[in-house]
Formats: C-alpha cells, structure tokens, sequence
C-alpha cells in the first residue's frame, strides 16, 4: 500500500465515526499498536521537543528490503519506533508511524500531512506549544533527510 | 440546570447579570457551551471594555502627550484617567506611582534590571519563594548572574505554602520577591507579614499580583511593598496592558530600564536627562486604547463587585472572591470522588484555582478530551517548573474560576473529567 492509501485508509476509518468520543477512543485504541521504541532509545535525546506529553522517536534503516525512489534508484527504507507517555499523544503518534513506516526518505520527505486535518484531529496541528504534532512530523522528516544524505553517500 | 447550590450562589449575587456582560460566554466550542475554566491564564472580557477600546479608536485615536492638537488632548486625559482609576483601586499615593507596562512580566522584568543596578553587588542575595512563576525567576536569575548576586528560595510545604520557618533573610539580602498569590496552586500567601519583616532589614520588596488583582482587594499602602507588578488582561482588561507600582521615593531613585520617546527631559548626544514619573519608565508610545481599555474593566470590576468584605484580617476579599470560593469548594468536593485523584495545593486560604492530577491519567490527555466537550481548562507545568519538581510531578490539570463561572459548569466539568478519565483507563 503506498503512502497515500494509507493516508485514504485512515480517513476512511476515522469517518466511521461521528462523535468526538468514539474518535478520540479508536485513537488511543491505535496507540496501542505503536512499534515501542526500544528501552535503549527511550532516552532524553530522543525526546521530541515541542511537545507537552513527552515524546521519544528513534528512527533506523530496514534492513529487511529496499524500496525505489522517485528517480528509480534503489532506496533503504526507514522504520520509526516510539512512544509517549500521554495515550492521545501516543495515538497520534501510531497514525504517523503507520503512514510514514517502511518508506523511502524521498517519499517521507514529500508527504502532505493533510489526512491529519481531514480525519478530525486537526486541533492538534494547530501552532500551540502544548502540543506537538508538527514537532513530530518535522522531527520524522529530518531522520528522512538525515537517511537520503548518508544512503546518497554510500551509493 | 439550576442546582441547589447555585440558588445558594445567586442570593445577593446575581451570576446570570453578570454572564450576560460577557459576549464571549455565548460561543459555541466544538459544538458544546463554552465552558471557561482558563481565567489565570486570561480572564474573558465585558462588553464594557471592548467598547471602550474600540471607542477609543474610532473617536479620540491620537498619540499621548506631546500633541497639542485635540484629540491628543483628549486622548491623553482618557488615558491619565485610567491612571487615576488604577491608583484609587490599590490606594496608591500618588498617580505617578503608577507605571503602564505591557503586563506583569514587563513590570517584573523592569524591577528586576533597574533594581539590580541600584542594589546588588557582588555576594548580595535575592530571596524569591519556592513557588515563583518563571517570570518571577527568571528575571531576577539574569540580574543575580550580571551582579554576581545569588538567589536563594523560601521553600514551600507539601500543602503549598511558604515555609515562614526557613525564610533565607540574611544581612546580604537586598531584594524579596514574591507572589501574592500562586498561579498554580491558588494559595493566598501572607505577603503582608513577610514584607513587615523584610522592612525592619532594610530589604526592597517586589510583589507579583498578577494572580491576585482580580480576586483580592490590593492595598499598596496596607501591603508595604516597595513595588507591585500585575497585567490587565486578568482582571479582565486587554491583553498587552499592566501596571508597575512604585513608591515614589524608590522610583525616583532606580534607574531608567528602556530608552526612547517620552522617558527623557533632554537629549543630547553626550548626556541625557530623564522625565518625571511615571515617564521615566513608559518609553515609547503606550498601548493607549488597552490602557483606556484597563481603565474601565477596574471600574466595571468596582461597579459589580462593590460587596467588599473582610473574609479575615489579613485579606480584604471581594464579592467576586466569595462567588469565587463557593466554585472552589464546589469543585474540590466534587473531584475529591474521583478516584485516584489529587489535588496539588491544599492551602487554607486560596483563591478559585485548583489544580490536580489524576493517577494513571496524563494531563494533556484529560485537557484535549475536556476540551471536545467545550470546557478550558489548562494543563502542563504552568510556567512553574520548580514547583512541579517538588511536588513530583510533570503537570496538572488546572481550573481557575473567574466571576461568570457557574456551579451547573463545574457539575459539568466535574462530568467531563469523569468521561475522560473512563476513556483513558
């Protein structure tokens, strides 16, 4: 599924619901399938800032297999792991990592991020210190930039 | 939904009167009744004042002092009137005692610079307390570390009170300051008492009433504070407005903090001579019509909340307080059924604030959850990291009541807590 089905996948499942309450239910009910991070990376230097909840994100190449770039070069693929210790926050952060998850740094980096507003949690992409989505996207594509510039190098 | 305490609320105080001043109350929020349970964060506003500042723009607007046309004119003495409100409300001496500035850490920020020129040398010490919003830290941070000064810390009892018995005085204490009431915990703190004691030192006293003005009748005079800093837009004025407070004879004495227009007598380019006060410190161009606008939310403050009544010796509580209160207890007894939750800050006197955290519960989570059924409330650290390292905790949830909130709306936000907390369990 690409990354723009996953993005339609999730607005198709959130539109199952009308009231705020199942919403806000079913994504706390996605943050419990978040890939956690790994003790070894729950670690202050993973910590996204701008985020009222406390946020680690860790992000490393899959190993398992390669995905084709835009330009049709062969690319590494990256896999996000994380967790947070606010289970709204943790659900927002399960949808992210659901459509960003097994993607080049290119597709990443070109991403709208749109299905947020679109599912009905657009409040928590508003430019408010107290929470921390933008931080998390932005903080996600910099690992993507970070992968493209070394994977670059090594090719 | 009229419960029976309100009934108990509305003799001699009519909250649906006051309600109806305030344009803001009949929005809708996520399709819900607004709920505002934010007021130390910011008060809502009566109509009374934001047509005063629109009046202000749309009849007198003009720059204040130097002009001689008329609507300079007049706009000057609408903005000296609101000074002259400001003064008879805290029952300063003189009008040019009091300073505009663009809120209380504007007002704290200028103490802080311009004390700490005319006061700390190196080895002198700044006693703050325990529970000091960063904007009464961090200013006095800066200046101890440009002076070579130290700051030291009344610490705070696990009911959220200032130890009196650890009071860091010694004989290099040359500043004390201080929070009249806590923005976090709503503890009313026996300011009155430490000022008396940091006089007979010879110890200069800075107040921040932010959290106080609007529940607590101000007496600089009664106080004994050297100086008083607190923002407009909590009692519900504008945002962007305040007011330092000074004694006379200390203000003529400190140094000016910022330079411009309206702060000087003459200039040249070796050597510049500074206005009288209050100018002295209100360089630049004001925020006029916010000042106009201050101006008539104390009057209207005044005009409605003219029950005042000694609630002890110590503090003069205002009818607005007393409303207040009932809210407070309301909602402490209410929450207290909640299980696993706690109220942080359990002092004897408070104002309507409370704040708590509930095990097994984030903050933010309960916050966005309230906040789709209409109700603000606040969550996170409150500018109060120090205070949250000693109680042990990341943040709390806190509601913060003003003189329109209702009995039936703590019901509901007692209900949403409810709700949310069955959600995220």
């Amino acid at each position: 599924m690409s990354l723009a089905q996953t993005q339609q996948e999730l607005i198709s499942e959130f539109a199952l619901f009308s009231d705020w309450q199942d919403r806000y239910e079913h994504l706390i009910e996605l943050g419990k399938d978040l890939p956690l991070i790994a003790p070894e990376h729950k670690v202050d230097d993973n910590l996204v800032r701008g985020c009222q909840s406390r946020v680690w994100l860790h992000a490393e190449l899959s190993n398992a297999s390669t995905g084709l770039s835009v330009t049709g070069h062969k690319e590494p693929l990256i896999r996000f792991t994380a967790d947070s210790d606010a289970m709204i926050t943790k659900g927002i952060v399960a949808l992210l990592v659901r459509v960003f998850n097994d993607r080049t740094p290119q597709e990443i980096i070109g991403a709208s991020t749109d299905f947020i507003d679109q599912i009905g949690l657009r409040a928590h992409l508003s430019p408010n210190r107290a929470n921390g989505l933008s931080a998390m996207i932005d903080q996600m594509k910099r690992y993507a930039v970070a992968f493209s510039a070394t994977s670059r190098q090594g090719s | 939904m009229s419960t029976k305490a309100d009934t108990v609320v509305k003799k001699g105080y009519n909250v649906e009167e006051i309600r109806a001043q305030f344009p803001i109350l009949k929005e809708l929020v996520n399709g819900k009744p607004l709920v505002y349970f934010d007021n130390a964060a910011t008060s809502q506003k009566p109509r009374r004042v934001i047509k005063a500042e629109s009046a202000y723009y749309a009849t007198i607007n003009a720059n204040v002092h130097r002009g001689v046309h008329t609507l300079s004119t007049k706009a000057t003495e609408a903005q000296e009137a609101a000074r002259e409100t400001i003064r008879k409300h805290i029952n300063a001496k003189h009008a040019h005692e009091v300073i505009f500035t663009s809120g209380t850490t504007a007002g704290i920020n200028l103490a802080a610079m311009s004390l700490g020129q005319l006061l700390l040398k190196k080895g002198d010490e700044v006693v703050i307390s325990g529970m000091e919003h960063h904007s009464n830290i961090v200013p006095w941070q800066l200046a101890c570390e440009w002076h070579g000064a130290k700051l030291k810390l009344i610490p705070i009892t696990d009911s959220g009170e200032w130890d009196l018995k650890q009071v860091p005085f010694s004989d290099k204490t040359r500043i004390l300051a201080i929070s009249h009431v806590s923005n976090t915990l709503g503890t009313i703190n026996p300011v009155k008492e430490l000022i008396a004691e940091a006089r007979k030192r010879g110890i200069i006293t800075v107040v921040d009433g932010a959290q106080a003005i609007a529940h607590l009748n101000v007496d600089v005079q009664d106080l004994g504070c050297d100086l008083y800093a607190f923002s407009g837009h909590k009692a519900y004025g504008p945002t962007g407005t305040g007011v330092l407070y000074g004694r006379e004879e200390l203000l003529e004495r400190m140094p000016p903090w910022q330079g411009g227009g309206e702060m000087i007598d003459t200039v040249t380019l070796e050597k510049s001579t500074w206005a009288r006060l209050p100018f002295k410190f209100e360089a630049g161009t004001p925020h006029i019509a916010g000042i106009i606008g201050l101006g008539e939310a104390i009057r209207w403050m005044e005009d409605y909340d003219f029950a005042f009544a000694k609630a002890s010796a110590e503090q003069c509580k205002s009818a607005f307080a007393a409303h207040e209160h009932l809210l407070l207890e309301h909602a402490s007894k209410e929450l207290l059924t909640i299980d696993g939750l706690r109220i942080i800050g359990t002092a004897k006197e408070k104002v309507g604030v409370i704040s708590f955290v509930i095990d097994g519960v984030h903050h933010y989570d309960l916050g966005t959850l309230l906040d789709q059924q209409g109700i603000a409330v606040r969550t996170g650290h409150h500018c109060t990291q120090p205070l949250m390292d000693h109680f042990g905790v990341s943040g709390t949830t806190r509601a913060s009541f003003a003189c329109f909130n209702t009995i039936a709306e703590v019901d509901a936000m007692v209900d949403g807590v409810k709700k949310g907390v069955n959600m995220l369990r």
